[in-house]
């Protein structure tokens, strides 16, 4: 990107040209989401999005109290910083959800009802397993109780059109096809929020730094490309995930199929199949070509297993996230459902699994 | 723990990461007579859900999980069949 280079904030003419190219992103982004410009600001990713929304709305909000309810399902993002209001003395309801994924709006409601609330947090979807949240009806809870709510859209954006009656909204440019390294952050007007980190112009008070304008202008085009092919992606998506989710069952035994079969995103299906290392699993479905992920503990840095898995109650171990690309194919689907009946037979055999 | 049947097996899957409890546990449970609880002996995480969410697939009840003095848990599986 040639035109792009120069800093926004600048009076120079290719600063201007910049300027011109940042807010007409933003207007484009801005569309795309349901948001006025003004609302929007750009972020470095969707995980600076989310601790950024979270700890600045708390901190507009400190006022009103120092209460955060999330579900136990958000992204590590919206926990990590739920775990740092925390330890500043504030307190966070992690609200429970069902073997589905689904967050218990009762439960939910009846946490945001609290003395003291300043935020609330849901997802669209879930990141693990696709379920979608009754974002709209949690809006409702919490217009009622004049608490903001900040929906993570990052599985969703572009994608999926965006529930209303959010407050606060973020998302990951790299999730609907854009590059990585830049996210979303939009306060809808009339929402306190004030930053918690040293002053700075930048975003309108929200994100410290100069905007990397080339990427962010790249991030405008992938999402309305993205959004004007979303409805037939999705449909062609979603085909191949019903496939996954009827075969898998059929051709190995023993194995789980996590999340709402029906209210899901359209390209994530998770399955965990018994008395499977999910860490050798992975290795064996990679040396096979295909890149998957796993809430498994064995796969994860922290040795820990999902707390998605753990939240929901499922099978924490064998686990396989499959994430349809837009570009996957029935014959691409149908060459994993070939190849995996007999990497889980040869995993389960060393382990002396008849 | 008072409330807990007294096991009629106790597997020690101490040390032992998923999903290896749970591979014992589905070795042993038949080596008991129906109706009587296998205790499983975990302090891997992932036994914590695990079992319980074994349990639910395998039609086994899942009848408690208490905490051991030193660590981790002892899980009680009922056989149901």
């Amino acid at each position: 990107m040639d035109a792009g280079w120069a800093d926004p904030a600048r009076l120079y003419g290719q600063a201007r040209r910049a300027h011109l190219l940042l807010e007409q992103a933003r207007t484009e982004v801005a569309e795309a989401l349901g948001a006025r410009p003004d609302e929007v600001s750009f972020t470095s990713s969707g995980t600076q999005a989310v601790h950024l929304g979270v700890l600045g709305t708390l901190h507009g909000r400190r006022r009103a109290g120092r209460h955060l309810v999330t579900s136990a399902v958000e992204h590590s993002s919206v926990l990590h910083a739920a775990a740092v209001h925390e330890g500043e003395d504030g307190t966070v309801s992690t609200v429970g959800v069902d073997l589905a994924g689904r967050v218990d709006l009762a439960a939910f409601g009846a946490a945001v009802a609290m003395e003291g609330t300043a935020l609330a947090c849901l997802q669209t979807a879930n990141h693990e397993v696709g379920t979608l949240q009754p974002v709209e009806r949690a809006a409702a809870i919490c217009r009622e109780h004049g608490v903001p709510l900040l929906v993570d859209a990052a599985q969703s954006a572009g994608r999926l059109p965006i529930p209303q009656g959010w407050s606060v909204l973020t998302a990951s440019a790299h999730k609907w096809g854009g590059p990585a390294g830049v996210g979303v952050l939009a306060v809808r007007k009339g929402t306190r929020f004030r930053s918690f980190l040293p002053e700075d112009e930048r975003e309108r008070r929200r994100v410290p730094g100069f905007e990397n304008v080339p990427a962010v202008v790249a991030a405008a085009a992938a999402l309305v490309a993205v959004k004007e092919e979303a409805e037939r992606d999705n449909a062609r998506l979603s085909a191949l995930v019903d496939v996954i989710r009827e075969r898998v069952p059929q051709v190995v035994p023993d194995v789980e199929v996590i999340g709402d079969p029906v209210d899901r995103a359209p390209h994530i299906v998770t399955f965990s199949c018994l008395y499977v290392d999910g860490e050798a699993l992975l290795t064996e479905l990679d040396k096979a070509g295909f890149a998957v992920s796993s809430g498994s503990s064995c796969t994860a840095s922290t040795l820990r297993p999902s707390h998605v898995l753990e939240a929901m109650g499922v099978l924490t171990h064998g686990n396989v996230r499959v994430s349809l690309p837009r570009g996957a194919s029935a014959a691409e689907v149908d060459r994993f459902l070939t190849v995996l009946p007999d990497v889980v037979r040869r995993i389960r055999q060393d382990a002396g699994v008849a | 723990m008072t409330v807990a049947a007294q096991p009629a097996l106790t597997i020690d899957a101490l040390g032992k990461k998923c999903p290896i409890p749970i591979i014992m546990l589905a070795e042993q449970i038949n080596f008991v007579p129906l109706n009587a609880v296998v205790a499983v002996l975990a302090d891997d995480p992932a036994a914590f859900t695990d079992v319980p969410a074994w349990c639910r697939l395998k039609s086994h009840p899942h009848v408690g999980t208490y905490e051991l003095p030193g660590g981790g848990w002892a899980i009680h599986v009922r056989r149901n069949y």
